[in-house]
């Protein structure tokens, strides 16, 4: 820096002239700019493929929509008059409602939505469902002009139309924006006297939600014992035996989950290869390992061991064995030296393979929908039956919704223990 | 090999994927269906003859019957649908044709008239249950029982019976039709069911007849589960559809019986979907033209046990495509077989199976 | 201690050791199976005593008439082989005789103190017992994550549509096998369905590795930069598809994608599961590239090059097995995935694993076997040719051995 040039105020100048700092500020912001040039492309992919399309699932979890329109869309009118009603003084709402409903209800079978609305309101009532539909042709035929007054026109067509609590329904659901699917998600509902818990015998959500997190922490906790001893024999040979070994652990993760699954329930069935080995070995009963919890444990600690051992491998790989022996020759009894010595350092490795079989586990489908059977399946497989034979689409979201945030905090709690980045791949 | 050429050629050849499916729109008729032997009937029947007699059009079949209503809601949505026949239950078409996802069908002009001229409407009958629904069968909900059981079972009430008929059940993993031979197995006349159903009593009344045997039900959730959990002697008596049961006893020679008692009959047939391009929907028709015929409707009960919608079909009904028995003692509509049956209210389930399929899971979590 | 003497004390052979420890593991295997079967303790006790009783007659005769290993397995296996067949047919003669071969085995293992020979000598009996128990642990743990992937494959041979091990099967009869599964994977009279699924997979799942992998690469060489703005939450972005539960990405590309018109169509599961894949082009790349000497891109700068060429010439030779094995990750994300084909896409994409969900779900057909066991074969390919990368990469750096 001897030749370096300055300027008037005694700056450092570089070769064009311009300051020092100036400089390598700007030459630091391109290299800011090419960087994200780079990952632009990708990034917009990503967020177009992948995480709009989440937003768009999350958004439906709040939005009160029959079919594709917004509730209060498809029944301006009674949205505009029941506000004023309140279902808690036990009377019917005003005949101005009625006559609204008449109005909304005419133009909605003209366009063919008033079974949509029907089913909406079903979710909260059970009945409303066939209420708007054997409804609707009839108060089609209504004539504004000559055939009120409509509560007893609406009540002569169906009398479920004089049911105070399924007005109450209608007013509490004539919103753009709904909490009744969450609410019915974690198996709450909203009735006149306000939020609460659903019988004990309709609550299901909170119940899968747990067996799906204690079934994930069973699996965890399996492939935590199957996988560490694994994983120590591996770091503790020579490169050249454990890389075949290695083998034997990566095969089954780029086996197909489909393959691994379908194996699974063939080995298992009460006619199986299993149960066939266990009556030639000479027991009378056949065991039951399939359609319930350990058939789902089984086939779901086989296909996430390899998720548990490599993490625990790059971890203890980098032990030197040297430890282990200086705990020993230091007086250290076996179990001692393991415990106070070589565990302790493996714990990371721990944390990191637990916590991505943990996650992973949570969101399963395949296996637990092919294997689980009654008592084995995980709230995806509920997802998924809300969202395709029963098409709540409100409530599967709002379940998928729960299983995100869940999903997410420990993919949090995996960044700050293990780092992103350090996740590693075969 | 540029990192921008390969890019360029990426997008280039994505976007010619993109537009060979749209190309093939044309000439690719999806059909959607319940896959099986049920499906293989309805190729083997119409399918691979209409694509004989029509050059260059292809069939794609999607076995997604069981979503169908959520999937053309989705499809609708987007405006864009991918299916051109779609073969639903007739609670299903009511459904879709209220929500106007269906198209109405003037049966008189878009079906052919049987062949001693009586029209189509008269020809199907009571089985036109809405106007975009074109019924092609009927078929039951019952139960097949292994044959090598001591006491075979006579009675739908015998799965209640664990003592009589120790052993796996398989039993559906819904509340329709469990929910009423709970009932019916109680003690309530047929004619009470839904009455009773529809009261928290007769609900609680059902589940504690079901809990009687809940350790010893498989629950399945595909029609050709039960036959195969038979076959495989994993449960002694299970429900599932009649044809399955046919396919399994007849066609592979399985040791399993048919316990025809409180049947639950229901209808299948096509819809098509509404808003379809003008060249898709005009192959859409022709197809279901021929392909609910009268012969048509009769050849497809060579291949499976169902019984056919139009009245005209019932005497053409002849034997087994393979087997050469006579398919009509076989029919679920068979007057030998039909002394108890009960057609499924699906109205009323049209209301009540959100909420009763939500006490059924919570059921079946306890 | 009598164990705790130096090694020329403790490999001199002693027969009572020996028998007694046959007699143990023998008296174990048996009590554990007389537990499982349910047997009276009367029962039970007889059945142990006979077994220990009889295995320690067999071993001490064998040390008696043979001097070696070798002889003692080779005789005793032949005779109880033959002895098999005349029982149980072929396969009879393969278990017994192996068995027998390998308790001869066993025995002069024991005797002549052969299994101290990988250890050094320092080490007490317990430490030797423990370093056998542990090696059986993992060889059961090995045999659990191998055994479910291998026992498809003569399965697949099956004549009969059952799906466990006929009778002719065990017997080696060539009646008892077939190849009419993979016969009926190429079509049967109801269509090609396996066949077509096939098609669609190779169709789609290479255009979404190309896709994952040239957007991939490209992120992956920015955040690799020097100065990245937010690169942990950027990384955090790109590597969050393999993290969310399929089903909640399946269920909001289904609305996502009918709304811009591409549901139903190769473009729509093509840009799904190029999506999934993108998370392990991401870290595969960046690894190889973290790991990268930058050096090299100075000296060849000093050496005249241009940036473009450095990049051609030195960088991308050196990354290229980290984007190749990315790219494999990528091709099998979605040669693998169903849940979001199945809402993504409509039948005219029915891809392999989806033919095989329904397959599994609905009738399960053995040609699911066949199917199985090609996905195998294809696994065991892509994992030796990921394999090779890895080494080739380690090669080339020539800096990290493992």
């Amino acid at each position: 820096m001897a030749h370096a040039e300055t300027d008037a105020q005694g700056r450092i100048l570089a070769a064009d002239g311009t300051p020092l700092k100036q400089s390598l500020q700007r030459a630091l912001r391109a290299q800011k700019m090419r960087a994200l040039l780079l990952i632009a492309p990708l990034l917009l992919f990503v967020v177009i493929t992948f995480v709009m399309p989440i937003g768009d699932m999350l958004l439906r979890s709040v939005q009160n929509k029959a079919g594709t329109h917004y509730v209060p869309d498809l029944i301006p009118n009674v949205a505009e008059q029941i506000e004023d009603w309140d279902p808690a003084s036990g009377e019917l709402p005003p005949e101005e409602v009625f006559r609204a409903m008449v109005v909304d209800l005419q133009v909605a079978f003209d366009e063919k939505n008033h079974t949509q609305l029907g089913r909406r309101f079903n979710y909260e009532s059970p009945g409303m469902d066939s209420l708007f539909r054997t409804s609707g042709r009839r108060v089609s035929g209504l004539d504004l002009e000559t055939d009120g007054p409509f509560r007893e026109a609406l009540i002569d067509i169906n009398d479920d139309w004089g049911d105070l609590e399924y007005w109450a329904t209608i007013k509490a659901n004539s919103g753009y924006y709904t909490n009744s699917f969450f609410l019915a998600a974690v198996d709450m509902e909203r009735d006149s006297t306000g939020i609460a818990q659903k019988d004990p015998d309709q609550r299901i959500y909170r119940k899968l939600l747990v067996r799906t997190l204690w079934l994930s922490a069973v699996i965890t906790f399996c492939t935590l014992l199957l996988g560490y001893p694994v994983a120590w024999l591996l770091a503790d040979l020579p490169a050249r035996k454990a890389n075949l070994l290695l083998i034997l652990v990566l095969l089954p993760f780029w086996t197909s989950l489909l393959v691994r699954t379908s194996s699974w329930k063939i080995l298992l069935q009460q006619e199986g290869v299993i149960n066939d080995f266990w009556v030639w070995l000479g027991f009378v009963e056949r065991l039951s390992l399939i359609n319930n919890q350990l058939g789902v444990v089984i086939a779901m600690t086989h296909i996430l061991l390899p998720f548990m051992i490599l993490p625990l491998y790059s971890v203890m790989k980098t032990i030197p064995p040297s430890y282990l022996r200086a705990a020993k020759s230091l007086g250290a009894t076996n179990w001692t030296a393991f415990w106070r010595v070589y565990f302790p350092q493996t714990t990371a490795g721990i944390g990191a393979g637990g916590l991505l079989v943990f996650i992973l586990a949570v969101g399963y489908f395949i296996t637990p929908e092919l294997v689980g059977g009654a008592d084995g399946t995980f709230i995806s497989n509920r997802i998924y039956f809300q969202f395709s034979a029963i098409g709540n689409w409100g409530l599967a979201a709002a379940l998928g919704t729960i299983m995100l945030v869940v999903v997410l905090v420990l993919y949090y709690v995996y960044d700050r223990l293990v780092g992103i980045d350090n996740v590693k791949l075969g | 090999m540029t990192l921008t050429r390969t890019l360029m050629a990426t997008s280039a050849l994505t976007l010619a994927a993109g537009m060979v499916t749209a190309q093939d729109m044309v000439n690719d008729m999806t059909l959607v269906s319940w896959g099986g032997a049920y499906q293989a009937s309805q190729h083997n029947a119409y399918v691979e003859p209409y694509l004989a007699m029509n050059d260059g059009v292809s069939a794609v079949w999607d076995e997604s019957s069981a979503e169908a209503v959520t999937k053309l809601r989705a499809m609708s949505e987007a405006g864009n649908i991918t299916w051109d026949v779609v073969d639903v239950v007739a609670a299903d078409a009511m459904r879709l044709c209220d929500e106007g996802l269906a198209m109405e069908i003037d049966f008189d002009t878009m079906l052919a008239p049987a062949p001693d001229g009586t029209p189509a409407t008269e020809d199907f009958g009571d089985l036109l249950v809405n106007e975009c629904f074109i019924p092609q069968i009927v078929y039951s909900t019952t139960f097949g029982y292994r044959t090598d059981l001591i006491d075979q079972p006579t009675s739908v009430c015998d799965i209640f019976d664990l003592e009589g008929f120790p052993g796996q059940r398989a039993l559906e993993k819904r509340p329709i039709g469990n929910m009423e031979w709970a009932l019916i197995c109680d003690g309530v006349a047929i004619e009470d069911v839904y009455d009773e159903l529809e009261t928290e009593e007769g609900v609680a009344r059902a589940f504690a007849k079901l809990d009687t045997i809940k350790d010893s039900v498989v629950w399945w959730s595909a029609g050709a589960e039960t036959p195969q959990l038979l076959a495989d002697g994993e449960v002694v008596i299970g429900s599932t559809y009649n044809g399955r049961l046919f396919s399994a006893i007849e066609e592979q020679g399985q040791p399993i019986g048919m316990l025809w008692d409180w049947q639950m009959f229901d209808i299948d047939g096509w819809i098509i979907p509404a808003d379809l391009p003008e060249d898709r929907l005009n192959r859409a028709l022709d197809f279901i033209y021929f392909a609910t015929d009268t012969q048509r409707l009769a050849d497809q009960a060579k291949y499976i046990s169902y019984g056919p919608a139009r009245a005209s079909s019932a005497p053409l009904v002849g034997d087994h495509a393979e087997l050469g028995i006579e398919m009509a003692p076989h029919m679920p509509t068979d007057p030998a077989n039909a002394v108890n049956t009960f057609l499924f209210n699906y109205n009323w389930w049209a209301s009540y199976r959100d909420d009763l399929d939500a006490q059924f899971q919570a059921w079946l979590l306890q | 201690m009598a164990f705790t003497e130096t090694r020329s004390d403790t490999l001199r052979p002693s027969i009572p050791f020996t028998l007694s420890f046959v007699g143990l593991v023998g008296g174990l295997i048996a009590l554990a199976l007389g537990l499982m079967r349910g047997q009276e303790p009367t029962q039970l006790l007889q059945f142990t005593g006979l077994t220990v009783v009889l295995l320690c007659a067999l071993a001490f005769a064998q040390l008696h008439l043979f001097s070696n290993a070798k002889g003692a397995m080779i005789v005793t296996g032949v005779v109880v082989g033959i002895g098999g067949l005349a029982g149980a047919g072929i396969m009879g003669a393969i278990v017994f005789g192996g068995l027998a071969a390998a308790f001869s085995w066993f025995v002069f293992w024991l005797h002549t103190r052969a299994y101290r020979d990988p250890m050094p000598n320092y080490l007490t009996s317990e430490q030797v017992l423990w370093y056998y128990g542990f090696r059986v642990i993992c060889g059961l743990v090995f045999f659990y994550l191998i055994f479910p992937i291998l026992v498809i494959i003569p399965l697949s041979f099956n004549a009969q549509d059952f799906f466990t091990f006929t009778p002719e099967m065990l017997r080696l009869d060539p009646a008892g096998y077939s190849m009419k599964h993979y016969v009926d994977f190429l079509g049967t009279s109801a269509g090609r369905p396996w066949v077509d699924a096939f098609r669609n997979s190779l169709i789609i799942a290479p255009f979404a590795t190309l896709l994952a992998v040239s957007l991939g690469t490209l992120a992956a060489i920015g955040l690799t930069q020097p100065h990245v703005p937010f690169r942990k939450q950027i990384t955090a972005l790109l590597i969050s598809p393999m993290i969310v539960p399929l089903i909640i990405s399946a269920a909001g590309m289904f609305f996502f994608y009918s709304r811009i018109a591409v549901q139903g169509s190769y473009l729509g599961v093509i840009l799904a599961h190029a999506a999934l894949g993108v998370p392990f082009v991401v870290i595969t790349v960046t690894a190889t590239l973290s790991s990268f000497d930058t050096s090299l891109t100075r000296a060849a700068a000093n050496m005249g090059a241009d940036p473009v060429k450095t990049f051609f010439k030195v960088q991308m030779p050196l990354i290229l097995p980290g984007v190749l094995s990315g790219g494999l990750f990528a091709f099998i994300t979605s040669f693998d995935e169903v849940i979001v084909v199945l809402l993504v896409g409509s039948a005219g994409q029915k891809t392999l694993p989806w033919q095989m969900f329904i397959g599994l779900r609905e009738q399960i057909s053995p040609t699911i076997l066949a199917v199985a066991t090609i996905l195998v074969v294809i696994s065991i390919a892509l994992l030796t040719t990921v394999e090779m990368l890895r080494r080739r990469s380690e090669r080339l750096r020539g800096m990290s051995p493992t």
